[in-house]
C-alpha cells in the first residue's frame, strides 16, 4: 500500500467541487487538534486540521472555549453596571470596548463628551493599540521560533501598563472611559514619563526590525504564507491592517472620523504584497505611526477642563428609545458596537462586532489550506486575532 | 538572499552587556496612587446606605450587621462586606458611596489558605491596608449621581406680603421627574420618618411616571399628602444619604406633587375603599391629624368612626395654626373630603366635656381615641405679662382662620424663635402690609440663631418680609402705662439650656435693650386642654409626676378604651400625629376585632 503520492497534483483527489476527497480510514492522512491550549492561536479557540504528510487539507475552526455570555448578561445589568463587563470581552484591548460603549450610551443618551474627555479618550485608545501591538509582536516572534524581539516588546508593553496603571487605576482592565467622559484626569507628570516609554519603544523597534524583519529565515518563512486576495477583502469583511496589507486603505480613523482624530496628522500604512510577511511589517510601521499619534496627542491635548459631563443618577438611567452602531478602529480593524435600547434602564440588545470573528474563523480556514503544518501558527498570528471578541 | 539579513540579526547580542530591566522584588512592589486595590471602609462616616450594593454588577457586596454599629437616625447600623471572589474591582461602589467612606488601597497581594477570609467586612476586620494612603478615591467634582436639587420656585418676597398667596409653587412634571431621578432609594429615610411612609417607592412611582400607584404608597401611611406635601418637617430630608455630598432629596416637594397632579374626584378610583361594616363604633376627639388620621384607618377597615371637633371645621393646627401661605386651606380640604368620603363622620361645633360628655361617649362607643392638640397658649410669665395687650400667638392665628379681627397696632413684638412665632410674626407682617403699607415687627427669642427651633427657610423668609429678627434675648418686664403698652425689656441669653440640657436660660444682666411695641405677641411653646376628661376617670388613668397622661406604644392609656394620642403625647409636630394616629388605629383595630 502507497502511503504517499509523490506527485502532489494527484493526491488527494478532488471532488467536483473542487473539494479534497478526504478518506481517514486510508491512513493517509493525519487528523490533528491545534488548539485550544496550543500558544499559537493566541487564545481560547482550535483549528482541527487534517494534514497529509505535513501539509494542511483541510482546517474547521471551533469556538466556544471561552463563551461568558456578555451580550445576554448585559441585557440584565443597569448600563452603568455594562460599564465593568465590556472591558472584558477583549482581553488586550479592553479600551475599544469601554469606548465603542460610552459611545453608544452617549449617542442614544444624548449627551455632549468635554473636549477634554475627548483627547484622553483618543489617548487611551493609542496608548491601548500600542499595548496590544507589542503583546502581539511578541507572539508572532514566537510562532516562529523567534524568542528574542518577544521578550523587548513584552516588557515595552509592561511600561505601557505601568502607564496605564497610574492613568487608570487598573494594568489589564482600565475601566476607565465611562459614559459621560473619563474617569480622572491625567496625573501630575504623566506626560512625560510616557514620552520616556515612546522613547524606549522606537529604539527597541529598530533593533525589532533588524532582528526579526530583517532575518532571513523569517523572510524565508513569510514570504508568501496566507496570502489573501484584495478580492476578498470585501465579501469576507476584512478590515484593519489584514486589508491595508492587501493596499486597500481602510481604516476607521480615517474613513469614519471619530474622537480627536480629525485634528491628528497620518496615514494609514498599506502594503502590496498580501503576505503574512507585509501584514506583520504593516503593523510594525502602524505601531510606530500609533508613538508619532500619542506625540501628536499630548501636543495638543489641553491642559485643563473638564472629563466628565454631567450624568443623571446612573442607578436610576433610563436610556431613551433608539438604536445604534459605533466603531472605532482597533489593531484587528473594525471594532463595533450595535445598541438597542428600549427607553428601560437594561440595554435591549448590545451586539458586539470584533474583527476576529471574520479573520479567525472563515479567512483561516480559507487561508490555511495548502499551508505547512509548522507554519499554520505563524499564519494565524499573522492576522493578528483575540478568541475572547468572537465569543461575546 | 542578502547577506545582511544574515549577519545583522547578529546585533542582538549587544544586549549582553545591557543591565536587565527585571524588577528584582515583585513582591513589595508598590502600585500606583490610583491603583484600585483592597477596599477600606471608615466605619465611622458610612451609614450602610447600600447604594455600593445596589451598583455593584456581581453582587459582590451585601450589607450585613456589624458589631458594634448601631441602628440610629440615618443609620442603617449594617456595613458592606465584600466577597473577593465576585469582586471585579471596579471601583463602581467608591464612585456611587453616599458619604465617601468607602475608597480602596493600593494594595494588591493577598495570600491565604482558607478561601473564606476574601469575603470580609473593610474597616470592622483589621487589615494591614487599612492604613495606606495611596489607592482609588473618587476624584473631586465628579460624581454618578447628581447632588444639586432643583430649585423650587417662590413667590418674591415683594408679591408674597402683600397677602396669604402660597409661597412655594411646587413642581412642574419635568422639575419633579429631575428631582425624583436623584434618589438613590436607599431607604435610609423610612426609617426616620415618623410615619414611616415608603419614600424610595413613590419617588420610584414619579419616575415611572406613574402618580396613581404614588398615591397609593402615600396613602398606605398618610392620608395628608397635600397638608405633608406643603408643611412636614421633613425630617426625612435630614437623614437623606445624598445630603453627606449634596442637597437632599426634597421629598416633601415631590409628595407634593403626587397629590397635587391627582384631582379629588379621581381619589376613589384610585385608592382602596372602607371594608365591610364590622359594627364596631370609634369616637375620636379632635379632628386634628391625629385624629383624621387614626379616623380615616379605622374607618378603611370597616369601623364606624365619629369625630368630635370643637371648632367649626375640621383640620385642627393644619387649619387654625398654621397660615395660609403655607397651607392653602383648599388643600386641606381636598385631603379632609376625602376622609369624609370613605365615611367618618365629623361633628363640628362639638365640644367634648361642654357639649357631650365624655362618660357618654365611653357608653355609646367601644374605644375612645382623643387627639385634642396643643390649643392653649404659653405665657413667658415676665413682668407685666398680664397686661391686655399681650396676646397669645395660637390664639390670634386661630381667630384669624375664623375671620375674626386681630390687633396687629405696629410696633409689635413677638417673642418666640419656633415656628408658631414665625407664623404669627408673618401674618401679621401681611397685615401690616394691608393695613399701612409697611411692615414694623420685631421678633426675639432666648435662642441664638443657629440654634432657634424655627426652620431655616421660615427664618430667612421671614427677614425678607421685613420682620426684624433679635435672637439670643429674653423677656424682662412688659412695660406698660395703664392700658397702653409701652414695650418691652429684654435681657441678654447666655445659655438656654443647662449641662443636664434641661431649659434653664442663664442671663447677663449688664446687656438689656428696650423695644418699643403696641402689642406683644407670646409665641413660647402651647400646653393642653384635657379638662373634658372629667376626674374620676383621670383617677383610674395612668399619669406621670406631671400629670401627663401615659400611654403605651400603641397609645393605649391604662384604661383599655381610652386611647390618646397627636400633639398632647408627642408634642407639637404633624407628622407625628398623623403617625401615632395610624398606629393607634392598627392597635385598635387589633381590639375591636379581639386579636390580640
Amino acid at each position: 500500500m502507497k502511503y504517499f503520492e509523490e506527485d502532489r497534483s494527484k493526491f488527494p483527489p478532488k471532488n467536483a467541487d473542487g473539494s479534497f476527497q478526504i478518506d481517514l480510514e486510508s491512513h493517509k492522512f493525519t487528523h490533528i487538534w491545534q488548539g485550544p491550549q496550543h500558544p499559537g492561536v493566541t487564545g481560547n479557540m482550535s483549528l482541527e486540521l487534517i494534514i497529509q504528510g505535513d501539509e494542511v487539507m483541510q482546517c474547521e475552526t471551533h469556538v466556544g472555549y471561552l463563551h461568558r455570555g456578555f451580550e445576554k448578561l448585559m441585557e440584565r445589568r443597569k448600563y452603568i453596571q455594562c460599564f465593568p463587563l465590556v472591558c472584558r470581552i477583549c482581553v488586550p484591548e479592553p479600551d475599544f470596548n469601554e469606548y465603542c460603549f460610552a459611545a453608544g450610551v452617549e449617542e442614544l443618551a444624548g449627551i455632549e463628551v468635554p473636549e477634554k474627555a475627548l483627547w484622553i479618550r483618543t489617548l487611551v485608545l493609542e496608548m491601548a493599540r500600542l499595548a496590544s501591538y507589542l503583546m502581539w509582536m511578541g507572539g508572532a516572534a514566537g510562532s516562529l521560533g523567534h524568542g528574542l524581539p518577544g521578550q523587548w516588546t513584552n516588557y515595552l508593553r509592561d511600561y505601557i501598563l505601568d502607564r496605564f496603571e497610574e492613568l487608570t487605576g487598573g494594568r489589564i482592565y482600565h475601566m476607565y472611559i465611562l459614559p459621560g467622559g473619563v474617569r480622572n484626569d491625567l496625573p501630575e507628570g504623566f506626560k512625560q514619563r510616557l514620552l520616556e516609554v515612546l522613547d524606549d519603544i522606537e529604539q527597541i523597534m529598530k533593533d525589532v526590525k533588524t532582528v526579526m524583519f530583517n532575518n532571513t529565515v523569517f523572510k524565508k518563512r513569510t514570504q508568501g504564507l496566507g496570502i489573501i486576495d484584495p478580492s476578498w477583502v470585501e465579501p469576507y469583511g476584512i478590515t484593519g491592517p489584514n486589508a491595508r496589507a492587501a493596499g486597500i486603505p481602510l481604516d476607521v480613523r480615517k474613513d469614519s472620523p471619530y474622537l480627536k482624530y480629525p485634528e491628528l496628522d497620518f496615514e494609514p500604512v498599506t502594503g502590496q504584497e498580501s503576505d503574512a510577511y507585509t501584514r506583520l511589517d504593516v503593523r510594525r510601521r502602524d505601531l510606530l505611526i500609533t508613538v508619532d499619534l500619542i506625540r501628536q496627542i499630548l501636543n495638543k491635548m489641553p491642559e485643563n477642563g473638564e472629563y466628565m459631563a454631567p450624568l443623571p443618577n446612573v442607578l436610576n438611567w433610563e436610556i431613551p428609545r433608539g438604536e445604534t452602531y459605533v466603531r472605532a478602529e482597533c489593531t484587528r480593524g473594525e471594532y463595533g458596537y450595535y445598541m438597542v435600547s428600549d427607553g428601560s434602564m437594561y440595554p435591549r440588545r448590545v451586539n458586539v462586532r470584533g474583527p476576529s470573528y471574520t479573520h479567525a474563523v472563515a479567512l483561516m480556514e480559507k487561508l490555511v489550506v495548502g499551508v505547512n503544518i509548522a507554519d499554520v501558527a505563524a499564519l494565524m498570528t499573522s492576522l493578528h486575532t483575540y478568541p475572547p471578541e468572537i465569543e461575546r | 538572499m542578502k547577506i545582511s539579513d544574515i549577519l545583522q540579526p547578529l546585533t542582538a547580542w549587544k544586549n549582553l552587556v545591557k543591565d536587565p530591566i527585571t524588577i528584582k522584588d515583585p513582591l513589595n512592589r508598590v502600585a500606583a496612587p490610583r491603583y484600585r486595590g483592597f477596599h477600606k471602609n471608615d466605619l465611622e462616616t458610612c451609614i450602610g446606605c447600600g447604594t455600593c450594593e445596589a451598583i455593584c454588577q456581581n453582587a459582590a457586596i451585601d450589607m450585613v450587621p456589624v458589631e458594634g454599629i448601631e441602628t440610629k437616625d440615618g443609620d442603617s447600623g449594617l456595613r458592606p462586606r465584600i466577597d473577593y471572589g465576585r469582586c471585579c474591582w471596579c471601583g463602581l461602589c467608591v464612585d456611587i458611596c453616599t458619604t465617601g467612606s468607602l475608597t480602596m488601597s493600593n494594595a494588591y497581594q493577598w495570600i491565604d489558605n482558607d478561601p473564606e477570609v476574601f469575603r470580609f467586612i473593610p474597616g470592622a476586620e483589621e487589615k494591614p491596608w487599612d492604613t495606606a494612603d495611596k489607592g482609588y478615591k473618587r476624584p473631586e467634582n465628579y460624581t454618578l449621581n447628581p447632588l444639586k436639587r432643583v430649585s423650587m420656585e417662590e413667590l418674591n418676597p415683594a408679591d408674597r406680603i402683600q397677602g396669604f398667596m402660597e409661597i412655594v409653587k411646587g413642581f412642574s412634571r419635568d422639575q419633579a421627574l429631575q428631582e425624583a431621578d436623584r434618589c438613590v432609594s436607599c431607604g435610609i429615610c423610612v426609617a426616620t420618618c415618623p410615619a414611616h411612609m415608603g419614600i424610595p417607592a413613590y419617588i420610584e412611582a414619579i419616575r415611572n411616571d406613574d402618580l396613581n400607584q404614588g398615591m397609593r404608597i402615600l396613602y398606605e401611611t398618610n392620608p395628608f399628602p397635600e397638608v405633608c406635601g406643603r408643611v412636614c418637617t421633613h425630617k426625612c430630608e435630614t437623614v437623606c444619604s445624598i445630603f453627606h455630598r449634596g442637597d437632599p432629596v426634597s421629598i416633601r416637594w415631590l409628595k407634593r406633587y403626587i397629590a397635587d397632579q391627582i384631582p379629588e374626584h379621581e381619589y376613589a378610583a384610585i385608592l382602596d375603599s372602607p371594608q365591610e361594616e364590622t359594627g364596631k363604633k370609634v369616637a375620636i376627639i379632635g379632628a386634628g391629624p391625629a385624629g383624621l388620621s387614626a379616623a380615616y384607618y379605622l374607618r378603611l377597615q370597616g369601623h364606624t368612626v365619629v369625630i368630635f371637633e370643637a371648632q367649626p371645621e375640621a383640620g385642627g393646627m393644619m387649619r387654625y395654626g398654621i397660615p395660609e401661605y403655607r397651607l392653602p386651606y383648599d388643600q386641606l380640604d381636598k385631603d379632609i373630603k376625602y376622609i369624609k368620603h370613605i365615611g367618618v363622620k365629623i361633628r363640628t361645633e362639638t365640644r367634648v366635656g361642654r357639649d357631650i360628655s365624655l362618660e357618654s361617649l365611653h357608653k355609646d362607643f367601644d374605644i375612645i381615641y382623643a387627639a385634642t392638640g396643643l390649643h392653649e397658649g404659653r405665657s413667658t410669665r415676665a413682668k407685666g405679662s398680664d397686661h391686655p395687650k399681650v396676646y397669645q400667638a395660637v390664639n390670634l392665628l386661630r381667630d384669624f382662620t375664623k375671620g375674626l379681627e386681630i390687633p396687629y397696632e405696629a410696633p409689635v413684638i413677638v417673642i418666640g424663635g419656633g415656628n408658631v412665632a414665625m407664623d404669627i410674626a408673618r401674618t401679621l407682617a401681611r397685615l401690616h402690609m394691608q393695613k399701612m403699607g409697611r411692615v414694623d415687627i420685631t421678633l426675639t427669642c432666648l435662642e441664638t440663631e443657629d440654634i432657634m427651633p424655627a426652620d431655616r427657610e421660615e427664618i430667612v423668609e421671614a427677614r425678607e418680609e421685613g420682620i426684624q429678627i433679635i435672637p439670643g434675648y429674653g423677656p424682662l418686664e412688659v412695660v406698660s402705662n395703664g392700658d397702653t403698652l409701652k414695650g418691652l425689656k429684654t435681657v441678654r441669653c447666655v445659655s438656654v439650656f443647662d449641662e443636664n440640657g434641661r431649659f434653664n436660660p442663664k442671663f447677663d444682666h449688664s446687656d438689656t435693650q428696650f423695644l418699643p411695641a403696641s402689642i406683644i405677641v407670646e409665641a413660647i411653646g402651647q400646653g393642653m386642654d384635657l379638662s373634658y376628661i372629667p376626674e374620676s376617670i383621670k383617677k383610674e388613668m395612668k399619669t406621670d409626676a406631671r400629670g401627663r397622661i401615659q400611654v403605651d406604644a400603641y397609645y393605649q392609656t391604662s384604661l383599655p378604651w381610652f386611647f390618646a394620642g397627636g400633639d398632647i403625647i408627642e408634642g407639637p409636630d404633624v407628622i407625628h400625629a398623623i403617625a401615632n394616629g395610624h398606629t393607634a388605629a392598627k392597635r385598635i383595630d387589633h381590639i375591636l376585632r379581639g386579636e390580640q
